[in-house]
């Protein structure tokens, strides 16, 4: 293995002993563990982390923070049980194993380490979650934009104490239902650009103020001369003024229906709200499952390195992590039975460590294709630079060097149902590389990866019908039974019939209707 | 930073959406539990364990794109062979070739494997069963009792003293007669002295003399603690609800009886022990094997030993009363027995048999069940009369009478459980037919 570590950092003090032999621990050893990795990350590769506090969990725990998608409190819901009961039987049939931690985007950042793990493994999992993932949380700017570390156990606590008070009050029947329901739209409860903000005075006032100064600078007595059209008064039909008064169209569905949703009682609107919030803070993470593993993986593999290099490891503890470690970004080929699509752990890694070689050692091609960062030497500065101001799509386009197409031996097969065979579009030669680049990139954004599902108008003076189009993307149509449970929920939810359109973009047709009509058992129907 | 150890949390934080999630797919997961006794060794039938449920009524929907039909493009690794412009024959099951596509949570879920814990399990399995006339007999044995308090009382043993009662009858009861208090007294005394030190002022020494006179005779007069104030905790008797039952395991242990008969006995008991534990805090369980002799044995001779001899069914009953009388007074214990055999009598004895159970058996017991294992291969397709064995003709005079009784046959161990419950579902008819 070559060592990659930066020859300029301070002349190398060997530790005297290291930190811990063999593979048992205490609380001592964690301690002190942290308190080293600190030091290389904050003086050696300047990570801008949220205080940690890290919590050893045994199984079971560590299958309740599986179920509640690794959140220490959630409210109460049966899918919750069930994914509990599934993990539990993996786990305990042995089909599955844990993994060695959680890590919570909060402040402070919690993160959630097994029992089980060996010294060795929980330093690794210190140096991955506890500075890695939390340098990650705090920089980026998708996390930044909307997720709020500080708040969001608070929130929880919240959401569970609420939930529980509407059971208690409206039975857990009623509020079940409005879950599944809820659970059902998460995937479309997104705001996906942040709003507007409403002004206050103070920045309306400047922004007043700017625009007279505008106005005064580009003055010009002469424009009052000529002569302009007649001022035609632009009068919005009904239908555009309906339109804009509920905002549509309106992709996030879960916020059209707690604000427009004409049966809704408070509370269920107040539910709906929760789910919706809940569902906007895992945003971020879907968007950026590459770049915080890479951050995350690269951050391990440097700090542990040096440890071992301040003699602070032993080579037993080294070798114990260079396995693990080599799992974790093991990428299987396409042919291969272990092949279950690009692991991230493998692409994030190696997209890292590409980006610190192109730094410090370009090759004239790398000069050619990232002229801004070849050769800068600051390799850390650089990768600073990408967790703070990229998630996977764009790090993609921007990153994936010629070197990595390459390495991966990446392929583009295409597939269009139209045809009798699938066609390799591009491979990694020198004509691919950028059709390779793109075409990736666009499997990590989450307008192409999502289906385009958007309420775009409301019968409100008729039959108060919803209306939806889902604009089916390279005319692939959503999967039909589910897509008919989902519809049930909306149209339970709305109160009145629902249709749904799948249209194909290319030519505006409509490829497949749905059509729901809501039953009792969420809003009060109206009576005979 | 901090370390937090949350391995002594309290566990089971999950429990109530497992809870949840039970009650969702009650109906599956009972289906699913009957369906695994048939596969499962009835031994382990209290362990818990796995059942395997389908997803339909857990399953949560949600918009995805389909897996067939349109354009979609792959990116996958390692390519080896392959230039642009190549055309690869589409594999069977389109897109299957290539694996980045699936469920889009990454569970592509047909069955659900679903481990139950022991009660739940047992809860499931025995769900809807009953005992037979418990009610009744937890009434009319009302021999032990136990005490509850009820109120006070002005009688009493005095380690039954309602201190705080008594006290604060006293307290009222004093002020009710303006019973001087001690302070009062102490404060007169104080004053008086004061003025006789002073020497002056001898009306009002008199004054006060005769007043702390008069509430010293009124203290005397009017005791701190009257034997009227006194109450007493008071205990109500009340009867004690027999809550323990033995198990008599009867079974004819002659050589026709083969190992599989035996299997299908001890399965039938192994079933009858756990629902008896459900209900019961102590269960015993008394093993009565008889060939043409009968004796008291432990479980394991009970199961293994092999015996050879004749087959005389009274003489089991005739040891099961024997040892009624010496250990299990049907008074206090609710009795139940379950007799297996493969229906072989002496036909000498069936007069005695039915005579023994009319008279001595039937009266104390909760409830007779009769199990008539036959041979796996003896399949009897429906409506197919075989000869009624002789013990089964005859328990099925003594059950036309209205006996606490039961019969069965069972031919395979995928019967035992449906017989089982068939025997104690809730409203027994006690009339049986094979």
């Amino acid at each position: 293995m070559n060592s990659s570590l930066t020859p300029n950092s301070d002349p190398l003090v060997r530790a005297e002993r290291p930190l811990f032999e063999g593979a048992d621990w205490e609380f001592g050893t964690i301690q002190r563990c942290h308190d080293e990795i600190a030091k290389i990350a904050h003086d050696e590769m300047g990570l801008d982390v949220y205080p940690n506090q890290i919590e050893i969990i045994g199984t079971e725990q560590m299958l309740d923070a599986y179920s509640s998608i690794g959140m220490p409190l959630f409210y109460k819901h049966w899918s919750f049980g069930k994914h509990f009961a599934r993990n539990e039987a993996m786990y305990r049939a042995g089909m599955q194993g844990l993994a060695y931690e959680i890590v919570i985007n909060s402040n402070p950042c919690i993160s959630y380490v097994m029992e089980e793990n060996t010294a060795t493994m929980q330093t690794l999992v210190i140096a991955h979650a506890a500075f890695g993932h939390n340098h990650f949380f705090k920089n980026n700017y998708l996390f930044q934009q909307w997720t709020d570390a500080n708040g969001i156990l608070d929130y929880l606590e919240f959401a569970r104490a609420y939930i529980m008070s509407c059971e208690e009050r409206y039975g857990e029947a009623d509020v079940e239902r409005l879950l599944d329901a809820a659970h059902a739209l998460m995937n479309q409860a997104v705001h996906r650009y942040p709003r507007r903000r409403s002004t206050d005075l103070r920045s309306e006032e400047k922004r007043e103020r700017g625009r007279r100064e505008h106005d005064e600078r580009v003055f010009n007595d002469l424009w009052r001369t000529v002569p302009g059209k007649e001022n035609i008064r632009h009068d919005p039909t009904v239908e555009e003024r309906r339109r804009s008064l509920l905002q549509l169209p309106q992709e996030n569905i879960l916020y059209f229906l707690e604000k427009t949703a004409p049966r809704l009682a408070p509370w269920q609107r107040e539910v709906l709200r929760i789910v919706r919030i809940i569902a906007q803070y895992f945003y971020p993470q879907s968007q950026t499952k590459v770049m915080n593993e890479g951050c995350a993986t690269y951050c391990h593999y440097k700090i542990m390195n040096r440890l071992h290099e301040k003699g602070l490891l032993t080579d037993g503890s080294m070798v114990e992590f260079l396995t693990s470690h080599t799992n974790v970004v093991f990428q299987p080929h396409f042919d291969d039975r272990r092949y279950s699509g690009i692991n991230p752990y493998a692409l994030g890694f190696a997209m890292m460590r590409d980006i610190e070689r192109i730094c410090t050692e370009p090759t004239a091609e790398d000069r050619q294709w990232f002229p801004h960062i070849a050769g800068n030497d600051d390799p850390m500065g650089t990768l600073r630079n990408v967790w703070a101001n990229y998630r996977d799509e764009s790090f993609i386009l921007q990153f994936l060097s010629p070197k990595l197409v390459r390495h991966f031996g990446l392929f583009h097969v295409m597939d269009d149902a139209n045809e009798p065979n699938l066609r390799v579009e591009a491979i990694h030669d020198e004509r691919g590389y950028r059709k390779i680049k793109q075409a990736l990139a666009r499997h990590y954004d989450v307008s192409w990866t999502a289906p385009d599902i958007q309420v775009v108008d409301v019968n409100l003076a008729g039959d108060r019908r919803l209306i939806l189009h889902h604009r089916a993307l390279n005319r692939i149509l959503l999967e039909e039974k589910d897509a008919r449970m989902v519809l049930q929920y909306l149209a339970d939810l709305w109160g009145y019939d629902v249709l749904m359109k799948e249209i194909d973009p290319g030519t505006e047709s409509v490829m497949k209707e749905y059509n729901a009509s809501p039953q009792p058992g969420i809003v009060q129907m109206e009576g005979p | 930073m901090h370390i937090v150890d949350r391995r002594l949390n309290p566990s089971g934080k999950n429990l109530a959406n497992r809870q949840r999630f039970m009650r969702r797919a009650k109906a599956q997961i009972r289906k699913a539990v009957h369906e695994s006794t048939g596969s499962r060794s009835i031994k382990d039938a209290d362990e818990g364990g796995e059942v395997v449920l389908p997803t339909q009524g857990v399953h949560e929907p949600n918009f995805h794109r389909g897996g067939a039909g349109g354009v979609r493009d792959h990116l996958l690794p390692g390519n080896k062979e392959y230039i642009a412009g190549d055309i690869i024959p589409r594999p069977p099951q389109s897109g299957g070739g290539a694996g980045s596509e699936g469920s889009p949570d990454g569970e592509g879920e047909d069955d659900f494997r679903f481990a139950l814990s022991r009660d739940e399990f047992v809860d499931l399995f025995l769900e809807d069963l009953e005992l037979p006339d418990l009610a009744k007999r937890r009434v009319v044995n009302a021999e032990a009792m136990i005490y509850h308090r009820a109120g006070y009382s002005v009688t009493g043993s005095p380690a039954n003293l309602a201190l705080n009662r008594t006290v604060r009858n006293s307290l009222s009861r004093r002020i009710a007669l303006r019973r001087p208090k001690v302070d009062e007294l102490e404060a007169l005394l104080k004053e008086i002295e004061t003025l006789k030190g002073d020497g002056s002022d001898e009306d009002r020494i008199a004054v006060l003399e005769e007043e702390y006179a008069r509430k010293r005779r009124r203290t005397g007069l009017i005791p701190y603690i009257d034997p009227l104030d006194v109450r007493y905790k008071r205990f109500n008797p009340q009867p004690k609800p027999v809550a323990q039952a033995v198990m008599f395991c009867l079974m004819d242990v002659s050589g026709s009886m083969t190992d599989h008969m035996k299997d299908l006995a001890k399965r039938f008991y192994v079933l009858l022990y756990i629902f008896l534990k459900r209900r019961y805090k102590n269960v015993d369980v008394v093993f009565i094997r008889h060939t043409h002799q009968a004796s008291e044995v432990d479980e394991d001779t009970f199961f293994n030993s092999p015996e050879t001899g004749g087959t005389v069914v009274s003489t089991a009953l005739e040891e099961m009363r024997g040892v009624m009388d010496e250990r299990y007074n049907p008074d206090n214990w609710n009795i139940y027995a379950a007799q297996a055999s493969d229906g072989d009598n002496t036909a000498s004895d069936n007069d005695k048999t039915a005579n023994l159970l009319t008279q001595m058996i039937l009266p104390a017991c909760q409830y007779y069940a009769y199990l008539e294992v036959g041979r796996d291969s003896e399949h009897f397709p429906p409506g197919f009369i075989r000869r009624d064995s002789d013990l089964w003709q005859t328990y099925s005079s003594i059950i036309r009478a209205g006996a606490p009784m039961a019969m069965r046959k069972v031919g395979h161990r995928r019967d035992i459980y449906p017989v089982f419950r068939e025997l104690f579902a809730k409203k027994v008819g006690s009339e049986a037919s094979a």
